[in-house]
């Protein structure tokens, strides 16, 4: 039935990696005209490069793409706008620099000429005005000037302004992530408004009552495959949860109850935005989960600790040296330049030294030490980061921070992207270096990993929102305290 | 053979083989003649490139948008200080090197508390603080004693067996600088802190005492810089160190420095010095006139960073 | 990466303060130069006159052209260090073979618009470091300075002179020229269509290269702009100083950043303003030199006034903004 429906876009074994990672591995997907698909899964599912497929912004590695049924050999974004496909992206695409009128005009070659100011004003006034009744925003306004939540609304009120080129499908990427209750519920309305007057849309959203209420069809990804597509209504709540998180896969991990007895105080930090007395405390041999959605305050909290480390700072305990492991590899860990002993030794320079030098060999001996304590697969220390897989440029990362002399381990997601097998490696490193009294503070947005936790926090709008022991640990609880809208 | 190889992918390298050619080029023409004497006057002149083109090289290597404009009006106000401070006297000699030195840390120091305080890139602080430098050099340095000491002045010119004792100490110096670059705290920080400035604060690297140090640093070099120049020519003056703006850093790019940080050689800088004045050398040998000399040089320093790319910012 | 509290519910407080701060910050310019006339009309009284107004804005016509040339390639996220030798070669091309020769003084000075406008593509195309190729490129613009005229003199075209010593009644001309340029940029960046999208370079490029514009081609264009402007000021110089000189305009790379930066122009970002670059220019015109007179202070110390100046600014809009942080 769905299949009479004449298909906007097409994808057909869409693949795509970036380095070792794949992050695209033979998806297909379409979206029918006059239809809302919902798609879903966790951060690093694939849903925003299959997304910037769509758009024409990436090119993939192999599979074919049509539009409207014709094959597009050389699909661009140039393209894609012709064809009357637009993406509202989940990194903002406004200049800051730019009045919202003139963002309006980036987007739309045809506003030019005499009047093209006053055109462009009113274009993009009027469709705040329809989606957004009391928006507040005028046209005149520096982009930069607003809160984060108005230019959201005007990058989606621009992507469904219609000057000469047609619009049939609009992307939207997150589009409520930084909207209140109620403006969320009038950019929903829009879009439902939107559909039905024969338009197409694809929802990404982390807020699943968002996607079951609104989608017509969902689709659910994990590890760069589609893993279920199905009319919205054949899906709840914990069916989406399933497929999302694997739940026929999923078992309690190994760890049997550690005894743990209270060590040490080494961590004790309050979000910045929290309001009630909740706050964190880590000590020596704990290793703490910190849950909830992603970009919900974890990261923040864990940057004030490192940085208190160095700088006494007000709400913050921090009582012994501190590392971190980044997530986001090539913008907070890795140095591009340098082999990966090198990438191993920065932390712990200090202790490399003889004299004044930094001993060559000393620097070896640690690098080749972690080369086979955490199994880094590679010939040579000596050679570049670069020439590791992601998962073994993590372990470099992990080698790191253990080598160092820190007692406090901060890990900012750092699994995003990484294969089981060393994930299960590095699990097992953790606990034994727990063991011996160090103290984890585990960001992760793969809830799974949280079984390695002796408690964990869950974050919600950068604020502690419960503390769970490892006996009450959930995959429901977790996502009930950090989705807070359903339940 | 292999040898070769390594040695051929080192990027400082093109440097010293472009200063050779050179060489070769100009003792062609003049069928051998004045050879030795070529490469005595291209190290005596190189050597106050090679000082303030470490300074730069730490600088830039910090990462994009580094890079000390002060160093021109830096080394003429330290070459007044150190003429002064000496006042012809060759008891004074030391006094007077250490307030060159003195005088550019402290332009260096400001440069940074520029940079930090204001916020406003390196380029727009340090000129600033040329502007500033500039003036306070016209004002002290008129009607003042502006000949070096005796002593001071031949040990400037001195050379051993035709090589110069300020390169031989220039040489000392610039190993001295590669060590600290590969194999000190201080070197590994600036280089990480030029390839990710958050990944080196997120790995433990202390960046705003490095970044002061180097800026500190640059400033110091440049200011004995300014000192060794009077001695040498003779003579302190306010346009003394016009031509090393353009110089400190044409040699850390020539010398296969990366502009966009975090990757930098000290040989490359000796390379690119010697091509520098050889080139000059060549050009004025062949008779070629001022104007088709600066020509030649903006054109050969546009070809190199060319030719070298901008390596993409790493993400 | 920091991450972005999602759920802020939007005020409106911010959103004015900010807009308040951003008006603050655009009557600095203004501002700075006010104070310049007030402690220059304390000082002299007469200066402030039809006159006086000729004689102490007597450079600022190139300067102000100087830096907009500058601002041109500030928007687009680059710097010109080569735009002062630019100057002195323009000059040098106009006393010399635009009046001797005018249809090759023509096609010389297109070409060098010409050769700012693939310095834009190469630097784009090779993603180079502008600051490294506009030095090197100030090295070429001199030496073919010298080569045209290896020693100062030469003489304006007579069309030139005369345009130059226009005396229109009431308002002094340099007021008027800089006037309007100030209009015409404004309107060419910051009211076209096309400007919108040169400054949206500079602001978010991935933005732009999303909706479908060409990146080489803003870059281009930014700098042709900087030649052409380049060109104006090497010109409006030499009709004014009616001879050349190969070294005339080499403190105009240091002035026009200045007057770029004083005219609340930022290096990155695309935030430039046309109206505060040209203010900027005739507060450096006037700061240098005739105040300096009335105040009795030795010339010596013109270049340090100018390097203050911009502190003080600086130092005032970190100010403005931390305090309405």
């Amino acid at each position: 039935m769905l299949q009479a429906i004449a298909d906007i876009v097409r994808l057909n074994g869409a693949e795509k990696h970036f380095g070792a990672v794949r992050a695209l591995n033979g998806v297909d997907f379409h979206v029918g005209a006059g239809e809302c698909v919902g798609l879903v899964g966790h951060n690093g599912a694939g849903k925003s490069t299959l997304m910037h497929m769509v758009a024409g912004t990436l090119r993939p590695d192999g599979g074919q793409i049509a539009v409207r049924g014709n094959q597009e050999a050389s699909y661009s974004v140039a393209r894609a706008l012709e064809l009357g496909i637009r993406c509202v992206f989940q990194e903002l695409s406004l200049c800051p620099n730019l009045s919202v009128a003139e963002n309006t005009r980036i987007n739309h070659p045809a506003l030019t000429g005499f009047g093209w100011r006053r055109r462009a004003a009113d274009l993009i006034r009027a469709k705040l005005d329809e989606i957004f009744p009391d928006h507040g925003i005028s046209a005149d306004d520096i982009a930069g000037d607003l809160s984060i939540g108005r230019r959201q609304m005007v990058e989606v009120a621009r992507a469904f302004t219609l000057t000469r080129e047609p619009l049939h499908l609009v992307i939207l990427d997150e589009p409520t992530s930084s909207l209140d209750a109620h403006t969320a519920g009038q950019l929903l309305s829009f879009v439902r408004r939107f559909v039905a007057a024969g338009g197409s849309c694809i929802l990404i959203s982390h807020v699943l009552g968002e996607v079951l209420q609104n989608a017509d069809r969902i689709v659910v990804m994990r590890d760069g495959k589609v893993v279920a597509a199905d009319a919205a209504s054949a899906f709840d709540r914990d069916r989406l949860v399933a497929a999302m998180g694997g739940a026929e896969g999923h078992h309690k991990a190994a760890a049997e109850a550690r005894k743990t007895e209270p060590g040490a105080l080494r961590v004790r930090a309050r979000p910045a935005r929290q309001q009630d007395g909740k706050e964190l405390v880590a000590r020596a041999g704990e290793i703490i989960g910190l849950a909830g959605l992603a970009g919900h305050g974890q990261t923040d909290l864990l940057l004030s600790i490192f940085s208190a480390a160095s700088r006494a700072r007000t709400g913050i305990e921090v009582t012994a040296p501190v590392a971190l492991v980044a997530g986001d590899r090539q913008s907070d860990g890795i140095f591009s330049q340098w082999s990966i002993a090198q990438n191993i030794g920065i932390r712990s320079l200090a202790r490399l030294r003889s004299g004044l030098l930094i001993s060559p060999q000393r620097e070896a001996e640690l690098a080749e030490f972690w080369k086979k304590k955490i199994g880094i697969r590679t010939p040579d220390m000596n050679n570049n980061i670069y020439s590791l897989s992601g998962g073994n440029q993590q372990k470099a990362l992990f080698a790191r921070a253990l080598g160092s002399d820190a007692e406090i381990v901060l890990m900012d997601d750092p699994m995003r992207g990484v294969d089981i097998g060393t994930k299960l490696e590095v699990y097992d490193l953790v606990r034994e270096e727990a063991v011996k009294g160090r103290t984890f503070l585990w960001y992760t947005t793969e809830t799974e990993e949280l079984d390695n936790c002796d408690h964990v926090y869950v974050f919600k709008n950068g604020r502690i929102v419960a503390n769970l022991g490892r006996d009450e640990l959930t995959e429901e609880k977790i996502i009930q305290s950090s989705f807070g809208d359903a339940a | 053979m292999t040898s070769v190889r390594t040695l051929l992918e080192k990027p400082w390298i093109w440097s010293f083989v472009g200063a050779l050619v050179v060489w070769l080029a100009t003792i062609a023409f003049t069928g051998g003649y004045g050879a030795g004497g070529m490469v005595t006057a291209a190290l005596s002149l190189a050597v106050f490139t090679v000082i303030v083109g470490v300074g730069q090289m730490f600088v830039i290597t910090l990462g994009p948008g580094n890079v000390d404009l002060s160093l021109p009006a830096n080394i003429g106000l330290a070459s007044a200080v150190a003429m002064k401070v000496m006042g012809g006297s060759d008891a004074m000699i030391v006094v007077g090197l250490l307030a060159a030195l003195a005088c550019g840390a402290a332009i260096g120091a400001i440069n940074y508390l520029l940079i930090w305080a204001l916020r406003i890139p390196p380029i727009i602080a340090t000129l600033s603080a040329s502007f500033i430098i500039q003036s306070v050099d016209i004002s002290y340095g008129r009607g003042l004693q502006i000949k070096p000491p005796p002593g001071f002045a031949d040990f400037t010119n001195w050379q051993v067996l035709g090589i110069p004792a300020l390169a031989m100490l220039a040489v000392v110096f610039t190993i001295g600088a590669a060590l600290a670059l590969q194999r000190m705290i201080y070197g590994r920080s600036v280089l990480a802190i030029g390839q990710n400035i958050r990944a080196a604060w997120l790995a433990g690297v202390h960046v705003g005492r490095i970044r002061f140090l180097t800026y500190t640093l640059c400033g110091a070099l440049g200011g004995i810089d300014g000192a060794l120049l009077a001695g040498y020519f003779r003579g302190a003056n306010v346009d003394i160190g016009n031509e090393y703006l353009l110089a400190s850093i044409a040699v850390v790019v020539i010398g296969g420095t990366s502009v966009a940080g975090g990757k930098a050689n000290v040989p490359g800088v000796w390379g690119a010095g010697l091509f520098l004045v050889l080139l000059l050398t060549m050009l004025n040998t062949f008779g070629v006139s001022a104007g088709v000399r600066l020509v030649l040089t903006g054109l050969i320093i546009v070809g190199v960073i060319t030719a070298a790319g901008g390596e993409k910012a790493v993400r | 990466m920091t991450a972005i509290a999602p759920g802020t519910v939007p005020k409106a407080s911010p959103r004015g303060s900010a807009a308040r701060a951003r008006m603050l910050r655009g009557l600095l310019p203004a501002l700075s130069l006010a104070l310049v006339l007030i402690a220059i009309a304390w000082l002299n009284p007469r200066a402030i006159s039809y006159f006086g107004f000729n004689l102490m804005l007597n450079l600022a016509i190139p300067i102000a052209l100087a830096t907009i040339a500058q601002m041109f390639v500030i928007a687009g996220n680059e710097l010109d260090l080569s735009i002062g030798t630019f100057v002195g070669f323009v000059g040098c091309v106009t006393a010399t073979w635009l009046r001797d020769a005018p249809l090759l003084g023509i096609l010389v000075l297109m070409g060098s618009i010409g050769v700012y406008a693939l310095l834009g593509a190469l630097i784009h195309l090779r993603n180079l470091p502008s600051i490294v190729v506009t030095l090197g490129m100030s090295f070429v613009w001199q030496g073919l300075a010298i080569l045209i005229l290896p020693k100062p003199g030469g003489r304006a075209p007579d069309w030139l002179l005369s345009i130059l010593s226009f005396k229109p009644p009431y308002i002094p001309f340099p007021i008027l020229a800089a006037l309007l340029i100030a209009a015409v940029v404004h309107f060419g960046l910051m009211r076209t269509s096309y400007g919108v999208i040169l400054r949206g370079s500079g602001g978010n490029a991935a933005a732009l290269r999303r909706a479908g514009w060409s990146l080489l081609k803003t870059k281009v264009v930014l700098f042709a702009l900087t030649g052409l402007f380049g060109v104006l000021s090497g010109m409006a110089l030499i009709g004014i100083t009616t001879s050349a000189d190969a070294n005339i305009g080499n403190g105009y790379t240091l002035l026009s950043i200045a007057g770029v930066i004083l005219g609340g122009g930022e290096f990155v970002g695309g935030r430039v303003s046309p109206i505060g670059a040209v203010l900027g220019a005739l507060t450096l015109a006037l700061a240098a030199s005739p105040l300096l007179t009335f105040m009795h202070i030795p010339p010596d110390w013109q270049v340090a006034a100018n390097g203050a100046i911009l502190i003080i600014v600086l130092a005032a809009r970190v100010l403005i903004s931390r305090r309405e942080r």
